[in-house]
């Protein structure tokens, strides 16, 4: 399945993983990938590979069909189905904004442990493609 | 960037001698322009002017149209009016522009409007627009909602603030709607309608968001030495501070944010209003705070230095934010109770303190003759300006 835009994951032998970029000069990353630094305004930036893992750093349920354009989603005529959000902190990386693989609030909670993973999407122009989100990991995976 | 008269009354002083609104709501078969043009002539009758006594115009809507096009309805008089779409600012940009121009010596009298109209619904900015790849609108993250429930979840988290509080923040905001004639939300909503309303973005119910709306407000602004020529009871316009965010501020519309902490813009123009002022917090009578819903007012109310973190729910609990209390915020009803028409949005914040300032607010007036007031606006990508009015 093709990704839902170049430039924002790439699979590894890992799993998949963001690509984020590093500042040279401070050490500062963002996602997604950026030609300067909005920390020192340098420019010597380098591609960078998020980590997989973090923790769940705020998080909210999406429960109405956001207006298409910009949103695709599944056909209008479809039962809208509530999806979760939330921000992951990369230890020492950044924070980044993310579809969740849980819509449910009692599965959510601020700290909670988190791993890259893909989820169905669909572009504009109907076809089906894959995005990134978090899931929660379970006490076992840690 | 914040012009501050120290005095108050020198010829360097900017005032505010006129304000007017177009009722906020939903107004079918009325422009957007033509809203913006009532409004302007509201302003300058309440001064007692004309269109032809206006030397310089700023003014803006974000989805209604440019200002300046109002001209043909106004008046042909050939002033240079400055049109400003600034999202959420653009209230607050126009009255930035307008106060430099008179404090540049540019002229004596000037005027801002600030006008929009929006279809029901939430917003749906294009990512394209915000310089954002289309797959963050295409799968579903390109909404404000979003990022306030988010905000106000881990805030809540941190700091202990509970839904009653929540809910208090937008009933409170309902009944001062319900004495404000030109507010659009008019009937009071209990704590408890508002905690079972619809969950829309967790932890946040439908009653606890403000709806994008129409409207528009306007205000003639005047140098300090020809204010009491004009108008009995000038308001004056002690400071106005605009910023843009810095690095890692927590902002709407931010695929990544930064593990470091950095100031909102909210913080950093508040505190130059203040220091331009030579006012704090702990002197302001009546303050509008952005509340596109109820957790943003919390959480303005700590940014802006009125409380510390946490302090909320304490101070909502005793009621110190209602027109009765020692801090009345949003008195007439804010965004919740007006809804949000974003060219408008800032500039009716200070047509209320202005009203309040003058002892002209009928059934939602402060109690004790109100001497300072404070305004607030915030929006995306991370914009914000504040005002500090004194009589």
């Amino acid at each position: 399945m093709e990704a839902i835009a170049d430039g924002l994951f790439t699979e590894t032998a890992d799993g998949p993983r963001l690509i984020g970029s590093r500042c040279r000069q401070c050490g500062t990353v963002t996602f997604p990938r950026q030609s300067s630094c909005a920390r020192c305004t340098s420019t010597d930036v380098e591609e960078h590979l998020l980590a997989r893992r973090g923790d769940l750093w705020s998080w909210t349920v999406q429960r109405f069909r956001p207006k298409t354009p910009p949103y695709v989603g599944g056909p209008e005529t479809d039962e809208f189905e509530p999806y979760g959000v939330g921000y992951v902190e990369l230890p020492g990386e950044c924070r980044v904004e993310s579809l969740l693989s849980v819509a449910d609030p009692e599965a959510l909670r601020i700290g909670m442990a988190m791993e890259l993973t893909l989820l169905p999407a669909r572009r504009a122009d109907g076809s089906e493609a894959v995005t990134f989100g978090f899931r929660p990991l379970a006490e076992g995976e840690q | 960037m914040s012009a501050a008269a120290a005095s108050v009354n020198g010829s360097d002083d900017v005032a505010i001698v006129g304000a007017g609104l177009h009722p906020f709501g939903r107004h079918e078969g009325v422009s957007g322009l033509e809203m913006a043009a009532i409004a302007a002539r509201a302003a300058l009758a309440d001064a007692g002017l004309s269109w032809e006594d206006v030397q310089f115009a700023a003014g803006g809507s974000d989805a209604a149209g440019n200002a300046d096009t109002s001209v043909s309805v106004l008046g042909l008089t050939g002033i240079p009016f400055i049109n400003v779409k600034n999202g959420c600012a653009t209230g607050g940009s126009a009255l930035t522009t307008a106060h430099a121009m008179i404090v540049a010596g540019e002229a004596d009298v000037a005027v801002v409007v600030g006008f929009d109209k929006h279809p029901p619904g939430a917003f749906n900015a294009l990512p394209e627009e915000w310089g954002i790849g289309s797959w963050y609108g295409e799968t579903g993250l390109m909404l404000t909602t979003q990022f306030f429930a988010m905000k106000i979840q881990r805030y809540m988290e941190l700091h202990g603030i509970s839904n009653e509080t929540l809910a208090r923040v937008a009933a409170k905001a309902f009944v001062n709607g319900s004495r404000n004639e030109n507010a659009w939300r008019r009937r009071p909503l209990s704590v408890e309608e508002i905690l079972d309303s619809r969950m829309v973005n967790d932890p946040l119910t439908q009653f606890m968001f403000c709806s994008p709306g129409e409207g528009a407000a306007a205000l003639v602004l005047a140098r300090g030495g020809r204010a009491r020529e004009i108008a009995s009871d000038p308001v004056y316009l002690r400071s106005v501070a605009f910023r843009t965010r810095k690095f890692g501020s927590f902002e709407v519309y931010s695929p990544s944010i930064p593990v470091e902490d950095g100031t909102p813009p909210t913080a950093e123009a508040a505190r130059a209003a203040f220091e331009g002022a030579g006012i704090g917090p702990e002197d302001v009578d009546v303050a509008q705070l952005q509340d596109t819903e109820s957790g943003a007012e919390l959480m303005h109310l700590a940014e802006t230095g009125f409380c510390a973190d946490g302090e909320q729910e304490q101070l909502i609990a005793e009621g110190a934010t209602e027109i009765t209390g020692r801090l009345p915020v949003n008195t007439d009803g804010g965004c919740l109770a007006n809804g949000e028409p974003i060219g408008a949005s800032g500039l009716r914040q200070v047509v209320e303190v202005v009203r309040q300032l003058r002892g002209r607010a009928g059934e939602r007036q402060v109690p004790g003759e109100p001497k300072v007031g404070f305004t607030h606006v915030y929006g995306a990508p991370g914009v914000s300006a504040c005002t500090v009015l004194s009589r």
